[in-house]
């Protein structure tokens, strides 16, 4: 994976410094707290309803256990002995003292770690296909392209105060792992003519108003990708309106001009920066490139001993098709039964840097899914890889299933929710596991928000849970048919809200009406493009 | 290029809307601003104010007759004149590109690489904490107006 050099190591040094002076100044009272907002959100630090939140990045989701170790550390020793991981493939911390921040922005440094452009109007972490570099469906490797937009974007002069954040993703396969067209501008590479180059989508994006990306290039070459996305962003900067912040987001102008003249503008402005010549070196893509080169994978057995059924259970949901067919990317779900998703402890995160080690080649990937891949793993090591896991209480056998849910923060830590998502998360997990649905249910993803920002990616569920306030009371509206995947889509709200207790009865109920209407192997979300919302909503409401 | 802590221009402003720091060796340009619409209309106007609803591109016809383009913030945080300097930049205009309004220290840095060289906040800065602000960055990843070449191309000089 990719290494810093001294370029990239001052850069992060400066940063640092930079801040410690105006934490110092804050802390003294010179800076006022409004003065020193903006500061501190560039620096990934939020003010929320308990304490100081800390978002560290971890780029496209890769890291290696060095740094999952320094993760696992500043848990233990400026929070509360646990980290949470995030839907931007990031970690965030829920519990940071003001004075501790530029201590802890400097131990992530030492690993080649930040917190840049983790929150403010600006372009965020690029995030990737969790099984990049290991996936058998890939036709590149993803990662140097992020890596190369990471640089770029990383305090770029002209897009540190656009209309609203920014989101860039980047995948390498038809299967869509990482929701591509739910971004502000998504990047498919693809293969045209022997020569590599992006399929360019933009105007994604899920909040109050969801959208899905329109394509606006079908093919960008490689050596020209990066001036693209340049005239991709000033079109937007130059727009983006400011007026209004529920509309200040890149689907809306996208949306309102129309993506035809979107395009249009935006290849007015490529041409001309072609002429100014803001495209980084061809070289340094290879450079790059030369990071993520394959380890040194060998054969060995392709099948292994499948008679303890809760291992066979665990390998036949919990691991990915890999590139090699002696191995495997294995997944940690950390949705433990009544857990909170997305949360690991310190040690937790020890455990699992120790056996990337000994497992992985050193390489970890964190999922959107709010869990943690081991991307390749032997597939004659997948027993004793498992029992450790297991021992770490670290081996839930759900991935992508009803129990594998994405939950925001919601109303236990965040200042924005309107209602909780954690408990419920946990409930339905409880009840699902309890009764025995959840193998029967088979691929169902669950999303849930507790505000209309949907960081819970809600509109993206198969079943999509919304809190509100209701005149001071949590209520809840339960959606279907959403999919972040290669078949994106929007779930559609089923009709009125629930109480906490009442969309845990929703929830079992559309399953049963799954269930009981399922023709084959379909999923949850295949009846219900078939069958329609009618039916679900008879059982909910009839 | 002066610079602005070697000499007097660095230091000219005293009061609100006058220029604090200035990067230029010519004299400053002290016409009176027009908007945009009417330095489309006068073809003598030789100093525009740029408002961040205004498109820049409307001015390249014309930027050989103009000495002084103000872009104003009105809100440092609404950053459309980032990329109207560097539009005017790109264009080849040569005169002065003065930021104007709610333009703080952490700014500086940025509005500089894309083509500010000259800077008149509503609150006048610590001249020492702008100072740190302007060296901010010893080395950057990306093209901008400044034509510093980036780190991409330093790792592939020959």
């Amino acid at each position: 994976m990719y290494q810093y050099d001294q370029y990239d190591q001052a850069m992060v040094d400066a940063r640092v410094a930079e801040f410690r002076d105006q934490a110092r100044r804050r802390l003294d009272g010179s800076l006022s707290e409004d003065q020193f907002k903006p500061l501190r959100l560039m620096n990934g630090l939020y003010l929320q309803l308990h304490a100081y939140m800390l978002r560290v990045a971890i780029p496209y989701g890769t890291l290696n256990s060095r740094q999952m170790t320094a993760l696992a550390d500043i848990a233990d020793k400026y929070d509360r002995g646990y980290g949470h991981f995030t839907t931007r493939q990031n970690i965030q911390y829920n519990w940071i003292k003001l004075e501790d921040a530029a201590d802890i922005l400097a131990d992530l440094a030492k690993v080649e770690m930040h917190a840049i452009q983790t929150s403010g109007n600006c372009i965020r972490n690029i995030s990737s296909d969790h099984f990049a570099g290991a996936a058998a469906d890939e036709i590149a490797d993803p990662r140097p392209v992020a890596e190369l937009l990471r640089q770029w974007s990383s305090f770029h002069p002209e897009f540190t105060y656009l209309p609203r954040k920014f989101k860039i993703c980047v995948i390498a396969s038809e299967a869509d792992r990482a929701a591509m067209r739910l971004h502000d501008i998504g990047i498919q590479l693809i293969e045209k003519d022997g020569e590599l180059g992006g399929r360019i989508f933009v105007g994604g994006g899920m909040g109050r108003t969801p959208m899905i990306a329109p394509e606006i290039r079908s093919f960008a070459r490689m050596d020209v990708l990066v001036s693209y996305i340049e005239a991709c962003l000033r079109v937007y900067n130059r727009y983006g309106r400011r007026d209004n912040k529920y509309k200040a987001r890149i689907k809306i102008l996208v949306h309102e001009l129309g993506a035809e003249e979107y395009t249009r503008q935006v290849e007015e402005e490529f041409a001309h920066m072609l002429d100014v010549g803001v495209e980084p070196p061809r070289a340094e893509l290879a450079r790059i490139s030369a990071y993520f080169a394959a380890p040194p994978f060998t054969d060995g057995p392709k099948t292994v001993d499948r008679s303890d059924p809760d291992f066979a259970l665990w390998v036949d949901r919990n691991t990915h098709r890999h590139k090699h067919d002696s191995y495997v990317s294995a997944v940690i779900s950390l949705k433990p039964v009544g857990g909170i998703p997305g949360d690991a402890t310190g040690e937790q995160m020890r455990v699992m840097a120790r056996l990337a080690k000994r497992y992985s080649f050193d390489e970890i990937r964190i999922m959107h899914t709010q869990n943690v891949v081991l991307p390749h793993v032997k597939i004659e090591d997948l027993p004793a890889l498992w029992s450790e896991l297991d021992e770490a209480g670290l081996a839930a056998p759900n991935m992508d299933t009803i129990e594998d849910m994405i939950a925001c923060p919601g109303l236990d830590y965040c200042s924005l929710a309107n209602a909780r998502s954690i408990p419920l998360a946990q409930r339905i997990s409880e009840r699902f596991d309890a009764s025995g649905k959840t193998g029967e249910l088979g691929e169902l993803k669950l999303k849930i928000s507790g505000c209309i920002n949907a960081c819970g990616h809600h509109h993206a569920g198969h079943i999509g849970i919304l809190g509100v306030d209701r005149k001071g009371v949590e209520n809840y509206q339960l959606s279907l048919g959403g999919s972040e995947a290669e078949d994106v889509s929007l779930a559609k709200i089923t009709g009125p809200g629930f109480t906490e207790d009442g969309v845990i009865e929703a929830v079992d109920k559309v399953t049963d009406v799954y269930l009981a209407k399922r023709e084959g192997d379909e999923r949850f979300l295949d009846t219900y493009r078939r069958i329609g919302m009618e039916p679900f909503k008879e059982a909910l409401y009839g | 290029m002066a610079d602005a802590f070697d000499s007097e221009a660095g230091s000219l402003g005293a009061s609100p809307d006058e220029v604090q720091f200035r990067f230029r060796d010519d004299e400053v340009a002290d016409h009176g601003t027009v908007t945009v619409d009417a330095a489309l209309d006068q073809t003598n106007a030789t100093a525009v104010r740029i408002e961040p609803g205004d498109d820049a591109r409307l001015l390249l016809p014309f930027l050989d007759r103009l000495a002084l383009i103000e872009i104003n913030f009105p809100s440092f945080a609404d950053g459309r004149g980032y990329s109207a300097a560097r539009i005017l930049r790109e264009a080849g205009y040569a005169g002065e590109l003065r930021a104007v309004g709610d333009v703080g220290v952490d700014q500086l840095s940025h509005m500089r690489r894309c083509g500010f060289d000259a800077f008149a906040p509503d609150t006048q800065l610590d001249e020492a904490d702008a100072e740190r602000a302007f060296a901010t960055w010893e080395n950057v990843y990306q093209r901008a107006a400044d034509a510093r070449a980036t780190i991409a191309e330093k790792r592939h000089e020959a």
